[in-house]
Parts: C-alpha cells; sequence; structure tokens
C-alpha cells in the first residue's frame, strides 16, 4: 500500500528545461523556452496564453509531432508510466518516427484538438475512426473492437451510440464531433490527455457539456490531463494547477485557486483584471449615459427576414430555403450600443449584414432616420441608391486580417471612402488620415505601412479608423473583438467608448461572448435559430432573463473564479419541436 | 504577441515596411530553379531580340559547298607545332570527301585548317529591327571567307545555329503575342463571369467547357486550313496567332473567375464596395491587384503551351510557312528518316523547344510559390 500511494504522489510527467525552436531565415526562433512543468494522476494542469505564447507548440513537443522545421533542442520530459514497464522514458531523447514513441502516442498519452472538424476524417464512419485505435494498440476482432467503440461512445454520452457508429463526421454537430475525438483519445485508457483549446469552436453551452465531461472521465479513470486554453473562465472550471505562459516561458504556476486569489507576476495580474473587467457593465459607459442621455430611435427594424435557397430544384425554381433571419424586430436609438448575442449558426452575423444591406432582405423593412430627420427605408433599395446610408452606416469586421486589402498601405484603405466621396483634395485627404489615424491611437507614420505590419488589435484599430471616416452614425461591429486576445478585447471596445464620446455614433455590437457585450452594450438582444428570443436592457436580461434560452446560455458561460465552482447549475434549453 | 505593450508601437524590421511585390520577389528569390529558369528566359527573349547580331550568319544564305556540314566544337587554346600555346578559339576545318562509287559526301577534319574566330568581327551585313544597318556579329570567323558551323548545316547549306536563332524570335514572341490575346479575353469574361456569377456565368462556363471539349489539333487544322494562301507571311503570323489565343484563353478564364469567386466573399472587398467604390473601382482597384501575382504565374504557364502549339502547327506544315523561320518550321526539314540518319543536328530547334518550354514551367511554379507571401504568415 506504502509503495502505491508513493507511485501516485510520483508526478507521471515532469518537463525540464525544454527549449523547442523554429529556424527562420533570420536565425532561430525560441517558440518555447526552457519550461519545466510537471504533471499528476488525477490532476488537471491548465496551461493559459494568449495567442502565440508557445503553448501548443510545448504541447505538441510532448508527443514529438511539431511541425516542421520545429525541433527540440533542449530539455528533457520524463514519461514515468509506460505501459508494461517501470522504467521512466524521456520523450525528448526519442527519435519522432521511432516504434516506442509510435506506441505512446494514442496509448497511452493521447491528444484533442482544436478543430473537430478537420481532426476527423470525412469519407470514414466514426465507428471505425474510433475502432482503428483501438485495433492498432490493442489486438481485438472487428468485432470485439465494434463493441468497445460503442461503449466508448456511451461513455463519452453520445445518443444511440449502437447507431452513431455507423454514421460520418458530417452528420454530426460540432459538440458531437468533439465527443467522438475525446472518445478516441480514450480509447486505450491513456494515463494523459492533452487538450489543445477543445471547445474554443464551440458555442459556450456545448463547451461546458464537454468540460463536464472531461471532468467526469477524469474522476473514473484517474487520468492525468493537460489543458491548454486561453480563456480564464475555463481554467476556472476545470484547473488544479495551472501555469500561465508568455513569450514561450512560464511566467507563473501553482495551484489554481492561489494564483486566481493571488496572481504574483504583473502579466498574469494584468490577464485576470482583463478578465475581470469584462465581467461588469463598462463604467465608462454608464458615466457618459448619465451626461449625455439616450436619444430618439435611429435604426429601426421591421420584420426583416432573409431566406437563403438551399437547394434550386429543376430549371432554378425554388425548392427549399434555410430561414437565417426570421422577422427580426429591433430598434436602436441615437447614442445607444445595441448588443446581438447568439451562438453559432444563430443567424445574428446574417442580421448585421442585412441591416448593413450587404445582403438583400427578404421582406420587412429597415427604417433609416437620416441626420435631417427623414426616414428612409433601406429594405427595397439599390446599390446605388445605398451609397449615402453606407456612409452613415459602417461596419467593422470580425477577422482583422481578411479585412483590410493586403496591396494597399494602410493610408489608402483609410482614405478609399473619403476617395470614392470625392470633393476632397489630395491635401486634405492625407490631413484627415493623420487625424483618423490619431483618434484609434495610431502614429500617422502608420500610414504608409502595409496591413501586414500591423498586431491583430492594430489591424482592427485600422478597420475602425476605415469606418468613422465618413463620420457616420451608426457602426455595426461584427464579433469585432472575437479574433483578439482577452487583454486586447477591453483596449477595443474603451476605443469605441472613446469615440462614442467624441462622435455622435451608436453602436450595434454582434457577439457570442456575453462579458464583451455586457461591459459595452446598453441593450441586448438574444437570437436563437434566427429568432430574437429576448430583448431588453442588458443588466436586466444577465440578470434575469425570461426565456430559457438565455437561462440556460448565461448558465453555461464560464465564471472566471475557481471558488465559485459548482455553484451554477446548469440549464438545457431543447426547442419544442 | 503584442500583447500589453504600447498600441502605438510599430513593428519597425524592414520585412513589415516591404511591400507586396517586395515579398513576392522574395519568395521567388528562395526558388533557385525558378530564378535560373528566369536567367534562361530573358537570355531567350535576347537572343530572339538581337538575333541578326547573335546569329553569326544570314539564316537565308546558301551554300552549295556545305550541305549537311556536321557541327564543329569549339577549341579554346591553340597549340603551335613547337609545342607553344596561345588562348585563340579556333574551329577544325573539315574537308568534303565524295564516294567515288555512291557519290554520297561525308566531312573530314583537315588538320591543317583552323578556322580563328572573333568577338564582335565584321561579317555578313544585316539590317536589324528594319532600321540598324550592320556587319557586326557576335561571333565571327576571322577570315571572312570561311565559314563555320556550330550546329551544322541544313540540306541548303544554311548554319542551323543562326537559324535556330532566328527562330527564336517567332517561337518566343508568338507565345507572348498570344498569351497577351488569350489574357484579355480570358481576364474579361472570367472576371464577368465570377463577378457578375448567376446566368452570365452559367453561359460563359459553357462556352469554356464546350472549347475544351474540342479536340484541339484538328480545330487548329480547320481553322489554319480555312486561312486564304494568298496572305503575307506577316498576315499569317497574326492570324495563327489569334488563331492560337481562341483556343487558349479558356484556362485563363477558369483561374480568373475561381479567384474572382473566392474574393467577391472576402471582408475585404465587401469593405471597399461599403466605401461607395463603384464597381469598376471595387473590380480594379480592389480585386485585381489581389490576383494580379496568380495572373503573372498562369500567363507563364500558359505561354509554353502556345510555343508547342506553334511548332506542332507548323511541323505538320499549317502553321508558318518559309520564308518566316520558326523552330517549328526548321524541325519540318527533320520529318523524314534520312535526314535523322544523316544529320542528327537538325533536332537542334528541338533542343530549344524542350530548353524554353522547361524554363517557363519552372519559371511559372516558382512564381505560383511566391505570388501569396501571405500564405505562410497567416497560420
Amino acid at each position: 500500500m506504502a509503495n502505491e500511494s508513493e507511485a501516485a504522489a510520483l508526478p507521471i510527467l515532469e518537463i525540464d528545461g525544454l527549449v523547442t525552436e523554429f529556424a527562420t531565415s533570420r536565425g532561430a526562433f525560441r517558440a518555447v523556452d526552457g519550461i519545466s512543468l510537471t504533471l499528476h494522476r488525477g490532476k488537471t494542469l491548465c496551461v493559459v496564453g494568449e495567442s502565440g505564447s508557445g503553448k501548443s507548440v510545448m504541447a505538441r513537443s510532448i508527443l514529438q509531432i511539431v511541425d516542421q522545421p520545429g525541433r527540440i533542442v533542449e530539455g528533457s520530459i520524463e514519461f514515468n508510466a509506460v505501459r508494461g514497464s517501470d522504467r521512466v522514458i524521456d520523450l525528448a531523447k526519442l527519435d519522432p518516427r521511432s516504434k516506442i514513441m509510435r506506441g505512446i502516442r494514442g496509448r497511452d498519452i493521447a491528444m484533442i484538438f482544436q478543430e473537430p472538424m478537420s481532426s476527423l476524417s470525412p469519407v470514414h464512419k466514426i465507428g471505425d475512426q474510433v475502432g482503428e485505435v483501438i485495433r492498432l494498440h490493442e489486438r481485438l476482432s472487428k468485432k470485439q473492437a465494434k463493441e468497445k467503440t460503442v461503449e466508448l461512445l456511451r461513455k463519452v454520452e453520445i445518443a444511440n451510440p449502437e447507431s452513431a457508429v455507423d454514421r460520418y463526421p458530417f452528420e454530426f454537430s460540432g459538440g458531437m464531433r468533439q465527443r467522438a475525438m475525446i472518445a478516441m483519445a480514450l480509447a486505450c485508457n491513456p494515463s494523459i490527455l492533452i487538450a489543445d483549446e477543445p471547445t474554443t469552436a464551440l458555442d459556450v453551452t456545448i463547451q461546458a457539456e464537454i468540460l463536464a465531461l472531461i471532468r467526469s472521465l477524469q474522476t473514473s479513470s484517474d487520468m492525468a490531463v493537460l489543458f491548454i486554453t486561453h480563456d480564464m473562465g475555463v481554467v476556472a472550471e476545470i484547473a488544479d494547477e495551472i501555469a500561465v505562459m508568455r513569450f514561450g516561458k512560464v511566467v507563473e504556476q501553482g495551484n489554481v485557486f492561489e494564483v486566481f486569489a493571488e496572481p504574483k507576476h504583473p502579466y498574469t495580474q494584468g490577464l485576470l483584471q482583463s478578465v475581470r473587467d469584462l465581467d461588469r457593465p463598462s463604467p465608462r459607459r454608464l458615466e457618459m449615459r448619465q451626461s449625455k442621455p439616450l436619444g430618439e430611435a435611429r435604426l429601426i427594424s421591421q420584420k426583416v427576414r432573409k431566406e437563403f435557397p438551399l437547394s434550386s430544384g429543376f430549371l432554378g425554381r425554388k425548392k427549399d430555403v434555410l430561414i437565417a433571419v426570421n422577422d427580426a424586430d429591433l430598434e436602436l436609438l441615437s447614442g445607444e450600443n445595441f448588443g446581438i448575442v447568439g451562438e453559432s449558426g444563430s443567424g445574428k452575423t446574417t442580421l448585421g449584414r442585412c441591416l448593413q444591406r450587404i445582403y438583400n432582405v427578404t421582406s420587412g423593412s429597415i427604417l433609416y432616420q437620416d441626420e435631417t430627420g427623414q426616414s428612409i427605408d433601406l429594405a427595397p433599395l439599390k446599390d446605388r441608391e445605398l451609397k449615402q446610408p453606407w456612409r452613415d452606416i459602417r461596419m467593422v469586421f470580425q477577422d482583422p486580417f481578411a479585412s483590410l486589402n493586403p496591396r494597399m498601405t494602410v493610408g489608402q484603405i483609410i482614405a478609399e471612402p473619403l476617395v470614392t466621396a470625392g470633393g476632397m483634395s489630395g491635401k486634405d485627404i492625407d490631413a484627415r488620415v493623420r487625424e483618423l489615424l490619431d483618434l484609434v491611437g495610431l502614429p500617422s507614420s502608420a500610414a504608409s505601412r502595409y496591413p501586414h505590419a500591423f498586431s491583430g488589435g492594430q489591424r482592427q484599430r485600422i478597420s475602425i479608423a476605415r469606418a468613422i471616416a465618413p463620420n457616420p452614425r451608426v457602426i455595426i461591429a461584427d464579433e469585432a473583438t472575437s479574433a483578439l486576445d482577452v487583454s486586447l478585447r477591453t483596449q477595443v471596445l474603451d476605443l469605441l467608448l472613446d469615440l462614442q464620446e467624441k462622435l455622435d455614433l451608436s453602436f450595434i455590437l454582434i457577439s457570442h461572448d456575453i462579458s464583451v457585450i455586457r461591459y459595452f452594450c446598453d441593450r441586448i438582444a438574444v437570437m436563437y435559430r434566427g429568432r430574437i428570443v429576448e430583448t431588453g436592457p442588458t443588466e436586466e436580461v444577465c440578470s434575469n432573463p425570461s426565456h430559457d434560452y438565455t437561462r440556460s446560455l448565461l448558465s453555461a458561460v464560464p465564471v472566471a473564479d475557481p471558488t465559485k465552482r459548482g455553484t451554477m447549475q446548469r440549464l438545457r434549453y431543447r426547442e419544442q419541436a | 504577441m503584442n500583447t500589453l505593450v504600447d498600441p502605438r508601437a510599430i513593428a519597425m524590421n524592414p520585412d513589415a515596411q516591404a511591400s507586396q511585390w517586395k515579398l513576392t520577389w522574395r519568395a521567388f528569390r528562395k526558388h533557385k530553379l525558378a530564378l535560373a529558369s528566369l536567367v534562361i528566359v530573358v537570355l531567350f527573349y535576347l537572343i530572339g531580340a538581337f538575333a541578326e547580331f547573335v546569329a553569326p550568319f544570314d539564316p537565308e544564305s546558301t551554300s552549295s559547298r556545305n550541305i549537311y556540314h556536321p557541327p564543329q566544337g569549339i577549341h579554346l587554346i591553340d597549340w603551335g607545332e613547337d609545342g607553344s600555346w596561345a588562348i585563340r578559339p579556333y574551329v577544325q576545318g573539315m574537308t568534303i570527301k565524295r564516294d567515288p562509287i555512291s557519290l554520297s559526301a561525308t566531312y573530314e577534319p583537315d588538320p591543317n585548317r583552323k578556322i580563328y574566330l572573333s568577338l564582335f568581327g565584321q561579317g555578313q551585313p544585316y539590317t536589324m529591327w528594319g532600321l540598324i544597318q550592320s556587319d557586326r556579329h557576335l561571333l565571327t570567323s576571322a577570315d571572312l571567307d570561311e565559314a563555320f558551323f556550330l550546329l551544322g548545316t541544313d540540306r541548303l547549306g544554311r548554319d542551323v545555329l543562326s537559324r535556330t536563332i532566328h527562330g527564336a524570335r517567332i517561337s518566343m514572341s508568338i507565345g507572348l503575342m498570344g498569351v497577351t490575346l488569350s489574357l484579355l479575353i480570358g481576364v474579361f469574361l472570367g472576371g464577368v463571369s465570377g463577378y457578375y456569377g448567376g446566368t452570365i456565368d452559367m453561359v460563359v462556363q459553357r462556352v469554356v467547357e464546350l472549347i475544351l471539349s474540342l479536340p484541339t489539333i484538328p480545330i487548329w487544322l480547320g481553322l489554319s486550313a480555312a486561312l486564304p494562301q494568298d496572305w503575307s507571311p506577316l498576315t499569317r503570323y497574326f492570324a495563327i496567332t489569334v488563331i492560337l489565343s481562341l483556343v487558349g484563353w479558356t484556362e485563363l478564364a477558369r483561374v480568373v473567375r475561381g479567384r474572382f469567386l473566392s474574393l467577391r466573399m472576402e471582408d475585404f472587398v465587401i469593405a471597399a464596395r461599403l466605401d461607395g467604390g463603384s464597381q469598376g473601382r471595387v473590380i480594379f482597384r480592389h480585386m485585381l491587384p489581389s490576383m494580379a501575382s496568380h495572373i503573372i504565374a498562369s500567363v507563364t504557364l500558359a505561354i509554353p503551351a502556345m510555343i508547342i502549339a506553334e511548332t506542332a502547327l507548323s511541323f505538320i506544315g499549317l502553321g508558318l510557312t518559309p520564308p518566316i523561320i520558326s523552330w517549328g518550321v526548321l524541325l519540318k526539314e527533320a520529318q523524314n528518316i534520312r535526314s535523322i540518319a544523316q544529320a542528327p543536328w537538325l533536332f537542334a530547334p528541338g533542343v530549344a523547344v524542350c530548353i524554353a518550354v522547361l524554363a517557363f514551367n519552372f519559371l511559372g511554379d516558382g512564381l505560383r510559390d511566391a505570388a501569396d507571401p501571405y500564405t505562410n504568415e497567416r497560420h
């Protein structure tokens, strides 16, 4: 007995001074720079860090599956639980293509990835893919393997596992696919599960279910979990230990309760601060509303409906339609920030694009009150007639990489709406571009650079500068902050509030992230399957939701406080058919 | 990575300030084979442009004394009889021997005759581009009466090297002309098809498929046969380019259409539309520059197809005809077994075709890889 408890106390995986480098044209780039971590049986270690901090490369180094030209140059990864052997193996010393390494992958250490869509083969049945892992590592007959697969799918709570084994990945939703991935990872009862952002691509409600699943599997099998994420809420939800990474180094590690209560490193403090900032309404906004009350309606959507033809029958006769937006009513007041929240596929982006009139609307009207107080219905207008409304209603896009033309300088990009409007001399335009850059907090020297010279946050600032160039009155921001790291989100939202104070602006913010909406928006509309199910003041909806779906959405949002773990009761929403 | 950093800080490294073209060039330079091919292609065009100067002889000058004269190698070092030496390039002269019974001619090296070569010497007079009159050549024999044939001669005793060099002018330029024309047709129809979509797209794509389904060689044959026989060689040349490009625009149209389709829904194109740009501005200012590199790459891959098409047409006698000199016309000389057996050097233009086509293909590959310097950065 004493021996056993001693063995349990020993770390199952001990990483010491790990360095992984990528050879580039300008010398070696150290993605992982001297990391030491330990992983214990039955415990979850969360590695947090923002994009580019090297957390994924670290995880891949353990299994020696770093993409070319990356390679481990220093350090050791001591693995202490090879099946059928007492030896401690240094994984860093193994040849990535050796038999022993291949044996460890999938059997002793399993990994799940971020994209459940691309990590499953689309041409093989779920059952075959899960069964393959079993048959590779354990000598089982086809029938036995199938039985075991069904059992595994049942374990990861996939409904009707007997029929699910014969389905293809495209028949599964994102959450189901991630469950199948987990089933595959668990096939050989691994002693370590490495999860690389497994819930990032999923909606919050599904994320909550997957996290619960991982936790229950861990307690039942005494597996060690290395969980990689950028989301502090997820960390608070499932971690025992936490390691904060930045620029390839671990800046702080320890017990999750201690680190959350008393972060020592300034970077961790900043990270937690920005998460907590986002968890309440922005004080700036509340202050501004006191001094500058909201005005009258500026943009009204009445019964806006958007249908997409699903399949056109023979000779183009329409057969089936997808109702992406189903009779949406909303009203944006002047000087107001209106939030639209919903999960993927809820139609929030389509609604935004309808209001912007990028899409034609199927029916309904979009009434816009222009500066002179005249009301125009945008819905039936043609591109040519939309020139002026498009100058008044502007858009900020989600992806700061795709929304800026890489062939144009930043100055040209921002000047574009001014140039097409005409009536301004080149000199005036240059002056205006400088003024706009200053408004969004970029130096005027940025004008002559190309977009690729800027980081994601800076690019989003450029996008915002372009949006405000023609003095708009409404800005529709579609997931404008979701491609950014947490610490940058508040910066960008504060910038938008800044602009609102200086200019006469109303915002529509579309997001899947409740905390962003709560920080920024006065009122909120919750969308579910193309319908607006609930509208109201943000605080009221957040603290006292009236619709069941809103309730289930709110209960699924992870709270960045480990002490509140398990106090929230999760609700599931199923629409009545 | 720039978290918690002053948002005003901008990357200052030279990469960050480079424009699209600089980045493309940098990526292209890494592709050594493509770089070498670029040099070869440029060299071929220079040779074609300055054919009269580069060729040692007039391609039309015949010599009954030198029928099917074999190639002569250049000797760089001239050994004297007393063992002294000097760097003085020469070729070994050859004398003709006629078999008394069969009367067939054979050439044998004559150890006593050395034909010395000189750079930029005087040779046969020519008029380049109809403007410049000169008699200077890149390489001539020191003695004007002596001729030398680095790649041998044909059945009329004409210098194959000079003829191949002159052929480069027509064969390399027919590719350019043809591709320019197909580019115009292809970009226009592909662009319209991709940008507007719907019925227009349907019609254009069916036309493309129809043209692609037609077997090319019979089409060329038919169209070439339809050309009036009394047309001047120059008119024929243009007619052939038009024929080649009428068949060749389809691939380019598909590339352009594909790019337009994928770009149309890109955020930055939607942004340009919302910025109030007219359709023309969105297409020419925002979309076309984004695909310029791709178009250049497909154009480079289309040129060799044109070169091959011209060679094939002329080889079967329906393309260009003498007195125009192109590689296809020259290869026609090597159509029979006799010439293959007796004068294999008549295939020299074929080697030139191979080198040109390979160089263009490698160049096109390199350009295509380098065309998007951002693909690697975004992951």
